[in-house]
């Protein structure tokens, strides 16, 4: 469970909100039940006090709102976990929004917690989630309460977290973390180990359940065009639903390519897939690959930094050392 | 009404799918779907399924017809695909109340003849729901959860699994499966009728009213200053609108094949910025317009024109998957008539 408290955020809210460094503060809403907050700006202090909450179930990554709000007078207060920093030293690098007019609080983060693992561990009809040291207890219709240990409930990206170190700050609330040695490529190479069937396989499974939504893309701090392509109706791409089996790949594969080497690997597309498609697995491919032909690279760790994809080397692989041709891997 | 029991309720299913194809929610990984049945086909218990059945009559994307050209003519081929007769069951009392929302779109004059012919062909048996959960609100619309409507309805208890026709439709169906069924009272029925009331009783959202909604309110609600606040976070993805039930709007598009060119169509989003683009651009600009199309149309426009009916039947499903946890529930919590208690 989370160290820091909703309550020490609120105060520090309240205190630049009253010295006027900020006017106005992005934060996590209450929302009907224990679990669905909603990002939210807040600009008076009765507000803040009623409804800011943060807790374990404040996942959302609030760096790409930034764009948004630097367009509006004034300065935003936002809380950065360590995920979302790299997200918005990437955005700077990108030079995406106007830094002056951000004040930004890192905080640690003990991992956030996938309501759908707790509805599975507790079962249906969740009527309340209280916080308590390590676990969650929680309250349903049809059982008797349950403790649930937070570490059994992690969100996929906060079991293999890359980094406990906010890499942005203006302020940082309790202590920085470091980075990690994490298990974030084990999956990819599980599947790197498949054929080309079962890899085939594995996909054409996991995105046939995609529904074209797009919350993968919205919610992508690195899909940040004015006018993505898949909605021009100019692009001759656009497209609401797929019109053959192979569309829904070629929507993730162009997505992929696009974010490859600004992706800082914040999880927010799995985090938000209403189909539970694992799409950092995509990503994750890529920033393997990246690491091992060119040296580990972490998107966002710092800002403006090049991406080995778009400079320049005289020690850059030759294109043929990094394409293995046809089925060399079977042979 | 008759019942079976539930070891017996594969042979019903047998029995069914001998005279047409039939498709039940099944569990996934991810959540239980619609799947084709077959021999071993196991049907879920959850409680509902990820994504609503109204694919069946309102698929995602569907060709319309295709125009070739050969010289100077131009061949336009109906693209329809010959419907077989289909039954798709266990589907839950909001579910099957979200087809009558899509019929008085669908089938006023004048009748969308694809989605009419998938209906005609379609016979949906209904199950009812004992085990609501949190996000569950059908009873704001009226909805009785332990008592569905559809063509068959079922409930299914512990031991037996009972049938009750409503249409022509239903009779038939129960009397194709009237040789693994047996008469009997619904002396159980109304039992589980009752558990099922005092739990919907107790639900977090059972105070829900649709008091401040309705036909005539849009003068009253489209400016209220709240849409601005509800709206600000909105990514405007159109998870909200792909996962509804009721969500109604498609697009027509056409696809350039080489030889010609296929019509079709496809799911629309009024979440999405070209939603309604037209000749001289699109008429919602800011995604504080399109959000408020969409709680607008649910809650006053739709009940405008159609006797009062709300095109929300409370099926949860914009709560459980919207990315940021914004939905209709928050939308009336917040610019309808407070609820009292
Ligand atoms: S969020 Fe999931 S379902 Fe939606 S477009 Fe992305 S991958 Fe597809
Ligand atoms: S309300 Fe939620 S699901 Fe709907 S478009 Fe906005 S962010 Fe997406
Ligand atoms: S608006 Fe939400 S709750 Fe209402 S029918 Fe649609 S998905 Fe279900
Ligand atoms: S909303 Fe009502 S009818 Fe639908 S699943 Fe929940 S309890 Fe059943």
């Amino acid at each position: 469970m989370q160290k820091v408290t909703g309550e020490l955020l609120i105060n520090k809210a309240l205190e630049l909100l009253d010295n006027g460094t900020v006017n106005r503060v992005l934060g996590w809403k209450r929302g009907e039940f224990a679990y669905d907050m909603t990002p939210a700006v807040f600009a008076d202090a009765e507000e803040l006090k009623n409804n800011f909450v943060f807790n374990d179930f404040c996942g959302a990554n609030f760096s790409k709102y930034l764009i948004a709000e630097t367009r509006k007078e004034g300065k935003v207060l936002v809380f950065l976990k360590p995920c979302d920093s790299y997200s918005f030293n990437q955005l700077l690098t990108e030079h995406r929004f106007d830094r002056e007019k951000v004040y930004a609080v890192g905080i640690p983060c003990e991992g956030m917690v996938d309501i759908s693992k707790v509805k599975k561990a507790a079962g249906d009809g969740i009527l309340d989630i209280v916080c308590e040291n390590d676990g969650l207890v929680v309250k349903t219709l049809y059982d008797t309460d349950k403790v649930i240990d937070c570490k059994e409930v992690l969100a996929e990206r906060c079991v293999s977290c890359k980094s406990r170190k906010c890499v942005a700050y203006d302020e940082l609330l309790g202590e920085n973390g470091d980075v990690l040695d994490s298990s974030r490529f084990d999956e990819v190479e599980k599947l790197e180990k498949m054929t080309e069937d079962e890899r085939y396989a594995f996909w054409q499974n996991e995105l046939s359940r995609c529904i074209r939504c797009n919350a993968c893309r919205d919610v992508c701090p690195a899909c940040t065009c004015e006018k993505c392509v898949f909605d021009n109706p100019d692009s001759g791409v656009e497209n609401k639903a797929v019109s053959d089996s192979f569309e829904e790949k070629m929507f993730h594969i162009i997505r992929a390519f696009h974010v490859a080497g600004r992706c800082t690997d914040c999880g927010e597309c799995s985090r938000v897939c209403p189909q539970h498609i694992p799409l950092h697995l995509l990503n994750r491919k890529f920033i393997k690959d990246i690491n091992e032909f060119y040296g580990d690279y972490q998107a966002g760790a710092e800002v403006g930094s090049r991406a080995p994809l778009v400079n320049y080397t005289v020690d850059d692989l030759e294109p043929s050392e990094a394409v293995q041709k046809g089925d060399a891997d079977n042979a | 009404m008759r019942k079976c029991s539930i070891q017996a309720l594969d042979t019903v299913f047998e029995t069914i799918a001998e005279a047409a194809v039939l498709y039940l929610p099944v569990d996934g990984d991810n959540g239980a779907s619609y799947k084709k049945w077959e021999k071993g086909t196991v049907m879920s218990n959850a409680l509902n399924t990820v994504r609503s059945p109204k694919d069946f009559f309102f698929p995602q994307s569907e060709n319309l017809m295709e125009f070739r050209t050969s010289g100077k003519t131009i061949e336009v081929i109906d693209k329809r695909e010959e419907k077989e007769d289909f039954v798709v069951f266990g589907v839950r009392a909001c579910d099957v109340k979200s087809f009558d929302i899509l019929d008085r779109v669908f089938l006023n004059e004048p009748c969308d003849s694809y989605y009419a012919d998938r209906r005609e062909h379609g016979t949906i048996v209904s199950m009812a729901c004992t085990r609501p959960v949190e996000t569950c609100f059908c009873q704001t619309f009226g909805i009785d959860a332990s008592n569905p409507a559809g063509d068959l309805s079922c409930w299914k208890t512990e031991t037996d699994v009972y049938f009750q026709a409503n249409t022509e439709k239903g009779e038939k169906l129960l009397a194709a499966i009237a040789g693994v069924t047996e008469e009997s009272d619904d002396t159980a029925v109304k039992a589980q009728q009752e558990k099922t009331r005092e739990i919907m009783k107790k639900l977090p959202l059972a105070d829900l009213t649709t008091e401040g909604f309705g036909a005539g309110k849009t003068a009253e609600l489209f400016n209220a200053p709240e849409w601005k606040e509800l709206s600000q976070s909105c990514l405007g993805c159109g998870t909200c609108t792909f996962v509804c039930p009721t969500c109604q709007c498609y697009d027509i598009k056409d696809f350039k094949t080489g030889k010609g060119v296929i019509r079709f169509r496809c799911w629309d989003s009024c979440m999405y910025s070209d939603f309604t683009k037209m000749a001289h651009g699109n008429p919602r600009l800011s995604q504080l317009e399109r959000f408020r199309q969409r709680f607008m149309h649910k809650l006053v426009y739709y009940p405008e024109n159609n006797d009062g009916v709300y095109s929300c039947v409370g099926c949860g499903r914009c709560l459980a998957k919207c990315p940021i946890s914004m939905n209709i529930v928050k939308v009336m919590r917040t610019i309808g008539g407070k609820a009292d208690e």
